[in-house]
C-alpha cells in the first residue's frame, strides 16, 4: 500500500518497489522513483510546514526545485540538511524528514498566533524597529533572532566527502526537457564534445508531466532513445545535477547530487561534486516555471499549481484532490481539466480569466463537455487551513460563486528560466501580452532553447533547441550532418494573458506573493505607499524573494504590482540582479575536500619535524608554521615565551628563522637596483658587510622591512619579512621587468632554498665558536663563510633581540645537522631553543617594528622613526610618493613606546584619554620587561612622537580589560647597542 | 572566473594571475611628486575597454598587458609587455 490517492497504474514510478520512510516521525510508505513530496501526496498528507513569519499552515505548490513551502529538514545527525524542498528530494529506504518552523507539532503550532500579529508585523517591520529607542531594540531583538531563519542549522560537523572536478567541452546543454535532448542530439551527431546536465533525477523534463508523441513514439520511448544514443556518441550525461552558477568565459559549475540529502553515501563517502565546466557553447533548455494566481489565501495547503498537478498524476501516479477547481490565464490549464478528468477525478469547475471570446471555441467546447467552463473568471478566496481546502470563492463574470473543492489547481503563466542567462550579462526582452520576460542577447554568446525562451508547443520546442544544437557544434568547429530534427504533431501556443492583478474585492493582506517569506500584496501596496520606487528598495524592504527559493515562483508578480502602482511597464521597473547559485549549495559543495587540516596547505620548511618533535604549539605564518615555544611540562605559553627571553638575555638560544623572505639580487646593475628598491643607501655598502634597510611603497608608505647584504661586488642577499616576500617578489620583478628593463641585473628568489637560524644572546659567539670552524667570527653587521657540521654556510652578524647575535643561512637539505650542531652547543653553553613568543617579547623590548604591526600599511618613515636612514639621494621607489601633503599632518599616528602604570597592557586596546572616549591611537605588540618588572607596549598614536610623558587608558572594551600607560620612546633595552657592537 | 590566453602558456584561469594596474598608472620612477599622484590615483575608471598590466605570477612569471572590458571582462587583446601593438 502506497497510499490512498495512488492511481491504480501508470507513472514513472516503480509500483513494485515500495520505499519505506517517515515524516515527523510516522512511517509511511512511497515507490522508488518518488520525491517526498509525492510519497506524501500519496499518502493524503497535504500539510508539510508551517510558515516563516505568520506560521500559516503549508502544504506543496509546485512539484520542482521552485517550491516555496514544502520545505523540511531531512538526515539524521551530522548528516542533517535544513531547508530541503520536498519536491527535489527523491525517497530512499529510511529517509527521515521533519517539517519545519512548527512547535510542538505540525497541526497544533502555538507559533500559528503570529497571525494575530500580523497588523504589527509589516513589511519593513525590522527596519522599522530601529526607528525607536535603543532599549526597545534589546527587546525586538529577542524577538527577531528567536524568529529567524527558515530551518535550524546542523548543529554537528559534517562528515561526508564531497569532491571537486574540472571539464571542459565544446557544447554544455543545461537541461534535459525536450528542447535540451534535441539540442545535446543535434550537437553530438555533428561531432561536439557534448555535456548534458540535468537537476531532476531522470531525462524528459516537462515530458514527465506531459505524455506526447515524438517522431510517432510515446515520450517514454524517444527519452530512453534519444539516451542510448547520447551515451553511444560519447557525451557526458549527469543527473541530479544543477548548473547552479554561470561564470565569466564559459565557465558554468554544476552541483551534482551523488546521494540525495540526508542519505548516507556508499564506501567511498562521496556526497556532492561540484564540476566547474569551461564550455565553449552553452545552450540553456532549463524550461519554465509556472506562477500561481494572486487571491486570497492563496497560501493554502490543497492550492497548488496546474502544472505540478498534472505532474504528480502522469509522473508520480498521484492524484491531489478529488474535487478540483482549476483557475488560469491560459489553455495550458484545459489540458490539466483533461487529463485529470480521464483519471476519473471530479472537476468542479474550470475558471478562464479571459473572455470566452478568446478562447478557441474547439478548446472550450471539448472542455465542456466533460466539466464546467467559467469565462471572465477569477478566483477570489480560499477557505480551509491545516486540514486541508473547504470551499473557493470566485467572482465569476461580475457575480460571486463558491464552490466546494479540495484542490485548486491554479497558474498566472509560465516564467521562463532566464537565471543562467542573466548571470552570464544577458538581456532581457518584455512579452507585454503574457507577462513575461524572454531571454534577449547573451553577452558569452549564450542560447536560451524552449521553455526557458518562452517557446510554446512541443513540434517549435525540439525544432529550437536542434537548430541552436547544429549550430553551437558549428561555432564550435564541427560541422557533420547531424540528420533529420525530431518531430512532434504537438504544437500549440497556449494563448496566455497576464495573470497578475486580483479580483476587485479579494483581501490583499492575505494574497500571498511570496509564501515562503510571508510577503503579502499588502506589504507591497505598503512598501509603495511608504515610497519604495526602486525595484532593488522594494525587495529589500519587503524581504520579496529573498528567501531560500529567491522568489523563483514571486518575483513577477510582486513587480507587476510595483509597476501597476508606478504605471510603468514591468521593464521600466527593472528586475533585481540574478545572482548565483539558481538553487541552494550547501557549504560542503564549496569547500570540496578543503576541509579541518586541508583547508590551508602547509607547507613544511626543512626544520619542520625537528620543532614538531616537540609537540609545540603552532602558529601560522604565511605558507608556513612556526613553534611559538618548546614548553617544559606544566609551564603555560606565557610563562615559556618569558622563560625563553630571560635565557636569551642571559645566556644564548637558538631559532628557527627560515621563514623570511631571502632574494639573491646579482649582475653589474645589482646595487644600482637596489637603491631603487631599497629606501636605505645600498651602494656604498662595502663586500662583507650589511645593514638594516627597509623598502616603501610607490605611495611612499613603508612596505617592509629586512637587510641587505653585499656578499660579492655584484651579488646580494636581501631579507624581508615573512609575510611581505610575496609582495617584495612581485614588487622587484615590477621594477626590474616593467620600469627598469635595462638594468642587467637577476632577482632569484631563495625564501625556501636557503634555511636560516638565529643565535643570540651573550653566549652566541661561543656557541658559534664550537659549531664553525675555518672562519673569524664577524664583527657586528658583518659576514663570513664557513663550515658547520660539514657543511658550507654563511654566517651574518645581525641583531634581532638587542643581544649580541648570528644568523646562519645553510642550503635547505643539510639544514638539520646544523640546527643538530647549534642547539647542542647552545645547550652546552647553558642556554637552549627558543620561538616565536620569545622572539616578539624580544624585539617588542627593544623597539623593532615589524610588519604587519607598525608597518601596517598606513605608517611612513617619518611616522615609524626611521627617516634618518633614508637614502638622502633619492632615486628609491616610494621617494617621491613622500612629498605627498597628507605625509606632513602632525596628527599622523605614530611609533611610540608605552610604559604600564598598571597591569599588563592588552593586545590590540585603543589609547584613549579615558574609557569611552575616541580613540586616539592603538597597541601594536604588548610585552613584558624581560629582566626587571613591568609590562610595556608598542603603539602608534596620533602625533605621537611629540607626546612623551603624557598618560592613557589602554582600553578593550571587548574584552573588558582596561590598563593606563605613559607614553616614552619606544626602546626598553640597551639604548645604545652595547651589547652587541664591537 | 575568467579564462586568460596568456601568449606563453595558453588559456589559463584566473588564480594564475595577478592584475598590477591600468597601464596609464604605470610611473616613471623618476617622477615628482604631482606626476606621481596624479597618474597613480587621479584616474579615469573606465566602464569598457581598460588596458592593464597583468603578471603570470603562478605560471610562467611574464608581464603582460591586455585590454580588458571591465563591464563584460571581455579580453580583446593580450601580449607580452613590450610587444607590438
Amino acid at each position: 500500500m502506497t497510499g490512498p490517492f495512488r492511481t491504480t497504474s501508470g507513472g514513472w514510478v516503480r509500483r513494485d518497489k515500495p520505499v519505506s520512510f517517515q515524516f515527523d516521525a510516522r512511517s509511511m510508505s512511497g515507490l522508488e522513483g518518488d520525491t517526498l513530496a509525492s510519497a506524501l501526496l500519496a499518502n493524503g498528507v497535504s500539510l508539510m510546514g508551517r510558515s516563516f513569519k505568520y506560521h500559516r499552515p503549508r502544504g506543496v505548490l509546485s512539484a520542482g526545485v521552485e517550491e516555496p513551502n514544502a520545505l523540511v529538514g531531512v538526515g539524521e545527525g551530522a548528516r542533517f540538511e535544513p531547508n530541503t524542498r520536498a519536491t527535489d528530494l527523491f525517497l530512499y529506504p529510511e529517509l527521515n524528514a521533519r517539517s519545519q518552523n512548527a512547535w510542538p507539532s505540525l497541526g497544533v503550532d502555538f507559533g500559528a498566533v503570529n497571525q494575530l500579529l500580523a497588523p504589527f508585523i509589516p513589511a519593513g517591520f525590522y527596519y522599522k524597529t530601529f526607528l525607536g529607542p535603543p532599549r526597545l531594540w534589546k527587546v525586538y531583538e529577542h524577538f527577531i533572532r528567536a524568529a529567524a531563519g527558515l530551518g535550524k542549522p546542523p548543529h554537528l560537523a559534517d562528515i561526508d566527502v564531497y569532491e571537486r572536478r574540472a571539464a571542459f567541452c565544446d557544447v554544455l546543454v543545461v537541461g534535459a526537457g525536450p528542447a535540451g535532448l534535441s539540442a545535446a542530439l543535434a550537437s553530438a551527431r555533428s561531432g561536439a564534445r557534448v555535456v548534458l546536465t540535468e537537476l531532476d533525477a531522470c531525462l524528459g523534463g516537462s515530458l514527465l508531466g506531459d505524455p506526447a508523441l515524438i517522431d510517432g513514439k510515446p515520450e517514454r520511448d524517444w527519452i530512453n532513445e534519444v539516451a542510448a544514443e547520447l551515451t553511444a556518441l560519447g557525451v557526458r550525461i549527469l543527473t541530479r545535477a544543477t548548473a547552479f552558477g554561470f561564470y565569466d568565459h564559459g565557465l558554468v559549475h554544476i552541483a551534482e547530487r551523488v546521494v540525495e540529502p540526508g542519505e548516507p553515501p556508499g564506501a567511498d563517502g562521496l556526497t556532492q561534486r561540484r564540476w566547474s565546466l569551461r564550455a565553449a557553447q552553452v545552450i540553456l533548455a532549463q524550461g519554465a516555471i509556472e506562477r500561481p494566481l494572486p487571491f486570497a489565501n492563496n497560501d493554502r495547503p490543497g492550492v497548488m499549481l496546474s502544472g505540478a498537478v498534472r505532474t504528480y498524476l502522469h509522473r508520480y501516479g498521484v492524484a491531489c484532490g478529488s474535487r478540483v477547481v482549476i483557475a488560469a490565464c491560459h489553455d495550458d490549464a484545459y489540458r490539466t481539466g483533461m487529463a485529470l478528468a480521464q483519471a476519473g477525478v471530479n472537476i468542479v469547475a474550470l475558471l478562464d480569466s479571459r473572455d470566452a471570446a478568446d478562447v478557441s471555441s474547439d478548446l472550450s467546447g471539448r472542455a465542456g463537455a466533460r466539466f464546467p467552463v467559467y469565462a471572465n473568471a477569477k478566483l477570489l478566496s480560499a477557505e480551509g487551513g491545516a486540514k486541508g481546502l473547504a470551499r473557493l470563492k470566485a467572482q465569476v463574470g461580475g457575480r460571486i460563486e463558491t464552490f466546494e473543492a479540495d484542490l485548486a489547481a491554479v497558474s498566472g503563466g509560465f516564467t521562463p528560466s532566464v537565471h543562467l542567462h542573466m548571470q552570464a550579462g544577458g538581456a532581457l526582452d518584455w512579452d507585454e501580452a503574457r507577462g513575461v520576460f524572454t531571454p534577449g542577447t547573451g553577452r558569452q554568446g549564450q542560447v536560451s532553447v524552449g521553455a526557458c525562451n518562452g517557446e510554446e508547443g512541443l513540434a517549435s520546442v525540439l525544432a529550437q533547441g536542434w537548430r541552436a544544437g547544429v549550430a553551437a557544434s558549428a561555432k564550435a568547429g564541427f560541422t557533420r550532418n547531424p540528420g533529420a530534427p525530431p518531430t512532434s504533431d504537438e504544437d500549440r501556443a497556449i494563448g496566455a494573458v497576464q495573470g497578475f492583478t486580483p479580483p476587485p474585492g479579494a483581501d490583499l493582506k492575505k494574497t500571498f506573493i511570496d509564501p515562503q517569506n510571508d510577503v503579502t500584496m499588502f506589504d507591497i501596496d505598503l512598501a509603495w505607499r511608504e515610497g519604495y520606487r526602486s525595484v532593488e528598495h522594494l525587495k529589500r524592504y519587503t524581504t520579496l524573494g529573498m528567501a531560500t527559493d529567491q522568489g523563483k515562483t514571486s518575483n513577477l508578480l510582486g513587480l507587476a504590482r510595483l509597476a501597476h502602482h508606478e504605471n510603468r511597464s514591468a521593464p521600466e521597473v527593472g528586475l533585481t540582479t540574478f545572482r548565483p547559485p539558481f538553487t541552494p549549495t550547501t557549504l560542503g559543495v564549496w569547500a570540496g575536500e578543503d576541509t579541518g587540516f586541508d583547508v590551508n596547505l602547509l607547507r613544511r620548511l626543512p626544520l619542520y619535524d625537528v620543532h614538531a618533535a616537540y609537540d609545540p604549539p603552532w602558529q601560522p605564518v604565511g605558507y608556513w608554521r612556526r613553534a611559538r615555544a618548546y614548553l617544559r611540562p606544566g609551564e603555560t605559553l606565557a610563562q615559556a615565551g618569558l622563560r625563553e627571553a630571560r635565557m636569551v638575555r642571559t645566556t644564548v638560544g637558538v631559532v628557527d628563522v627560515s621563514t623570511l623572505g631571502k632574494f639573491e639580487v646579482s649582475g653589474p646593475d645589482a646595487a644600482t637596483f637596489l637603491e631603487k628598491i631599497c629606501a636605505t643607501s645600498v651602494s656604498r655598502l662595502a663586500v662583507g658587510r650589511g645593514r638594516y634597510t627597509f623598502m616603501l611603497r610607490e605611495d611612499g608608505l613603508v612596505n617592509d622591512d629586512g637587510t641587505v647584504w653585499r656578499t660579492g661586488e655584484n651579488r646580494f642577499l636581501l631579507t624581508s619579512s615573512t609575510g611581505g616576500a610575496d609582495r617584495m617578489a612581485h614588487l622587484m620583478s615590477y621594477v626590474r621587468n616593467v620600469l627598469h628593463p635595462e638594468l642587467r641585473v637577476g632577482v632569484a628568489n631563495v625564501q625556501e632554498h636557503y634555511a636560516a637560524i638565529a643565535v643570540a644572546g651573550p653566549r652566541s659567539r661561543a656557541v658559534i665558536g664550537r659549531a664553525v670552524s675555518g672562519v673569524d667570527l664577524p664583527r657586528h653587521m658583518s659576514l663570513a663563510q664557513g663550515m658547520m657540521a660539514d657543511t658550507p654556510v654563511l654566517v651574518l652578524a645581525a641583531s634581532y633581540s638587542g643581544e649580541r647575535a648570528f644568523e646562519i643561512y645553510v642550503k635547505s637539505d643539510a639544514a638539520v645537522q646544523v640546527w643538530s650542531a647549534l642547539a647542542h652547543a647552545a645547550a652546552q653553553e647553558g642556554g637552549g631553543l627558543y620561538g616565536l613568543e620569545a622572539l616578539e617579547i624580544l624585539r617588542i623590548e627593544k623597539g623593532h617594528v615589524e610588519t604587519g604591526g607598525e608597518i601596517d600599511g598606513r605608517t611612513s618613515a617619518h611616522d615609524l622613526r626611521l627617516e634618518k636612514m633614508l637614502n638622502p639621494r633619492g632615486g628609491y621607489l616610494g621617494a617621491a610618493g613622500q612629498g605627498r601633503e597628507a605625509f606632513a599632518d602632525p596628527d599622523r599616528l605614530q611609533f611610540v613606546g608605552l610604559e604600564s602604570l598598571s597591569g599588563p597592557i592588552p593586545e590590540g586596546s585603543m589609547l584613549v584619554s579615558r574609557p569611552g572616549a575616541p580613540a586616539q591611537g592603538h597597541v601594536t605588540g604588548s610585552g613584558v620587561r624581560t629582566l626587571s618588572e613591568g609590562f610595556i607596549a608598542l603603539g602608534l598614536l596620533r602625533g605621537g612622537r611629540l607626546r612623551s610623558g603624557e598618560v592613557f587608558v589602554a582600553s578593550s572594551p571587548t574584552r573588558g580589560v582596561h590598563a593606563t600607560v605613559r607614553v616614552c620612546e619606544p626602546h626598553f633595552h640597551d639604548l645604545d647597542g652595547e651589547r652587541y657592537r664591537d | 572566473m575568467m579564462l586568460i590566453l596568456c601568449p606563453y602558456c595558453g588559456p589559463r584561469a584566473l588564480p594564475e594571475f595577478s592584475f598590477d594596474r591600468p597601464v596609464e598608472a604605470i610611473t616613471r620612477s623618476d617622477a615628482d611628486t604631482a606626476t606621481l599622484v596624479k597618474t597613480l590615483f587621479e584616474r579615469d575608471n573606465p566602464r569598457g575597454p581598460s588596458r592593464e598590466l597583468w603578471r603570470h605570477t603562478y605560471g610562467c612569471r611574464s608581464w603582460l598587458t591586455l585590454t580588458r572590458d571591465t563591464a563584460t571582462h571581455e579580453i580583446s587583446d593580450i601580449r607580452p609587455l613590450g610587444g607590438e601593438a
